[in-house]
């Protein structure tokens, strides 16, 4: 296990713990109305038992960036630089390979949902409507670890019971449409559990569903994730969301990390003007300015070569030097990173907006009556 | 001195007149011929004029059909509507349909689907322009366009696309356009941002709110994100299967909640602070669980503005 300071604020890490570690991908489509740099160069590394979140604007690059986790790729897709590593144990060796290496047909075959499972978005359209729950559930089972079909029922119905379905047999032979939306979402997660994953990836999850029951299916997925002890991947717009379950956020934009850190520190120290600008633009309860801070604009058109940093047309803190070079990585802790010119040594001191820091000021205070 | 400020809009709120007024209104589906769905049931509220009224609840609270039943996308199956003092419940006749059309106007959810993809925007904004011949000639018909577009953020160039050549977030500002170029008194916003990204919403949100200011708007805002019916409204009502179970100013439901729904609501509202969020508890509401029958609940009011839904007993155990 790793050994976690209780603020979070310095994580530590061993280099063993890796389970996936993406670097420097670079992805682009062919289409009909040229080339689409969809991803430009996404670093991040996952650790056992932790949660990354990515989180960024459609068409930013986030579900790109999974779905080649997972091997789902377009005809039209081509990795043009980069390398996923994953780690795991096989016969009780460790084996590392690069996933973007295999083909379509082997990741399907070896590693999509034996090793890394997805919970889609829409819980619908993930569910066959033509098959039962329990066809749909032990088909991974006897697909991937060589179950018989009555063995696979007996564990798929177990699995129904850890995801929260108040009668698993019953509901086995259901099928989707007669399910709730938060009860299909847990069926989703139990047929992602079914072949004990290492990595979880959710893509927005709960964007489809009820405040109250987003709560809910949270609370599951890390439930699940501690008692099994699997990493977890999530993709969202929702900082709400990010806050309660990310140990650690990527904050995407136009097909790269643009910040990344812990998420105390996304929260309490963000820099890069993007982040500001994301968690402004979300009105907490206590919000009472007269406009909400937008970003203006909207994000760039990744099929016209981007000079410069692409958040620069959009970036009221946008210097000269922006419109022109593409800002390097500054380090700012072992955890802390920040790509923005306005890190630079000569760059004029900049503050993050004034509600902001009011914010994290009431957020803070708020932390010291919750650790009394 | 900002808690003076707060009550002395409220009581300003309160003074001003009543746009819309609804009464007992009960909308039912017929499933077959022994079963309705009682989507909405018995629900009474005001909208004040120049306030927004903001509608939560979950999926299928029955949100969506009081927007609809109000502009009468469906027939209400109980119940009076008035619109200005001007009654627009019951038989829709020729004179009630003109009336209703001009003065309230509707956002749907989704810009894409609830734009023709076949019409260029000038005529989208344009269509209840024509329907109630409100000009003169081409010429100012084109300037009344190209005005509300400009108000909303569009420029003259893009009047004669097509919706798909922009993005959500302006495909949205087009259909704030549609309703406003009517120059109503009330807008249903049903869910209008919900399909948007976060930093697209606070624009739309902002325009919104610029045009409340300007033209002094109504809104009828629905939607399920609390921490923006919250930036966004005066007025809240909290509706739960069909029913209103709470009703009062923002303030009053968000720092003093009475019904437990409500409260399991406003536990379930993520907020971006990744320490206290962790840990936090969600308030678990079953109806069934607790023994609440909403049909055997009278409306009890504390103040004059905040309404629970209870019997004497559950309020007294509540409050």
């Amino acid at each position: 296990m790793n050994q976690k300071n209780s603020n979070s604020s310095s994580v530590e890490w061993s280099k063993e713990d890796v389970v996936l570690d993406v670097k420097d991908v670079h992805i682009s489509f062919a289409t009909s109305a040229g080339t689409l740099n969809a991803i430009r160069g996404v670093n991040f590394t996952l650790h056992k038992g932790e949660t990354v979140a990515i989180v960024g604007e459609s068409g930013s690059g986030k579900s790109v960036t999974v779905k080649s986790v997972m091997g789902i790729r377009s005809s039209n897709q081509k990795i043009n630089h980069g390398e996923i590593l994953y780690t795991y144990e096989e016969h009780g060796k460790k084996k590392t390979v690069d996933l973007l290496k295999f083909s379509k047909r082997e990741m399907i075959a070896n590693y999509n949902g034996k090793h890394i499972a997805m919970v889609f978005q829409d819980p619908m359209t993930a569910l066959n409507p033509l098959l039962t729950i329990g066809a749909q559930v032990i088909e991974g089972m006897v697909l991937h670890l060589g179950m018989s079909k009555e063995e696979a029922w007996k564990k798929g119905e177990e699995l129904l019971a850890e995801v929260g379905i108040p009668n698993p047999a019953l509901t086995m032979k259901n099928y989707p449409h007669q399910l709730s939306g938060g009860m299909r979402q847990r069926i989703v997660i139990a047929i992602a559990i079914a072949c004990n994953p290492d990595v979880l990836i959710c893509d927005e999850p709960t964007t489809a569903l009820d405040v109250t029951i987003q709560a809910r299916i949270l609370d599951l997925i890390k439930k699940i994730q501690k008692d099994r002890n699997i990493s977890v991947i999530y993709i969202t717009h929702d900082l709400g969301v990010v806050a309660k379950v990310a140990d650690y956020v990527c904050v995407m934009y136009a097909g790269k990390i643009v910040e990344r850190g812990t998420a105390y520190e996304m929260y309490f120290e963000p820099r890069h003007p993007y982040t500001w600008g994301l968690l402004l633009a979300m009105p907490d309860l206590n919000t009472t300015d007269e406009r909400l801070y937008a970003i203006p604009g909207t994000p760039p058109n990744l099929l016209r070569k981007l000079v410069g940093d692409a958040f620069a047309p959009r970036n009221r803190y946008a210097l000269n030097i922006d419109y022109e070079e593409e800002p390097p990585v500054y380090v700012l802790s072992d955890t802390h990173m920040v790509s923005s010119w306005l890190e630079h040594k000569d760059a004029p001191k900049v503050e993050m907006p004034e509600s902001l820091q009011m914010r994290i000021n009431r957020m803070k205070k708020e932390v010291g009556a919750y650790g009394n | 001195m900002a808690i003076e400020e707060r009550s002395n809009s409220t009581k300003d709120l309160k003074d001003r007149e009543v746009i819309l007024e609804v009464k007992g209104l009960k909308q039912y589906f017929p499933v077959d011929s022994h079963n309705v769905v009682k989507a909405v049931d018995d629900v009474s509220f005001q909208v004040r004029k120049g306030t927004t009224f903001g509608l939560v609840g979950e999926s299928g609270s029955g949100k969506s059909t009081i927007g609809r039943s109000i502009i009468r996308l469906y027939d209400p199956t109980e119940g009076t509507i008035t619109l200005s003092g001007k009654e627009v419940s019951g038989r829709l006749t020729r004179d009630k349909k003109d009336f209703l059309t001009t003065h309230m106007q509707m956002i749907f959810q989704d810009p894409m689907a609830s734009l023709n993809p076949r019409k260029k925007v000038i005529d989208i904004v344009a269509e209840g322009l024509d329907a109630n011949h409100l000009y003169q000639n081409r010429k100012e018909r084109e300037e009344k366009v190209y005005k509300i577009l400009e108000r909303v953020g569009l420029n003259h160039e893009q009047a004669n696309r097509y919706p798909h050549m922009f993005s959500g977030g302006q495909r949205q500002r087009i259909g704030i356009a549609r309703a406003i170029v009517m120059q109503p008194e009330l807008i249903i916003a049903d869910e209008c941002i919900s399909a948007l990204d976060v930093s697209i919403q606070a624009q739309v949100v902002n325009i919104m709110k610029d045009l409340q200011d300007e033209l002094g708007l109504t809104y009828l805002f629905i939607a399920h994100d609390l921490a923006m019916v919250k930036y966004i409204s005066d007025y809240i009502g909290v509706i739960h299967l069909g029913h209103f179970v709470e009703m009062g100013t923002k303030e009053e439901i968000f720092s003093n909640p009475v019904h437990p729904y409500t409260k399991s609501l406003l536990s379930a509202i993520p907020e971006p602070n990744p320490i206290t969020e962790r840990d936090r508890k969600l308030v678990v509401y079953d109806k069934n669980e607790m023994g609440v029958d909403y049909t055997k609940g009278t409306k009890h009011f504390l103040t004059p503005s905040h309404m629970v839904l209870a019997t004497d007993a559950e309020l007294a155990a509540w409050a």
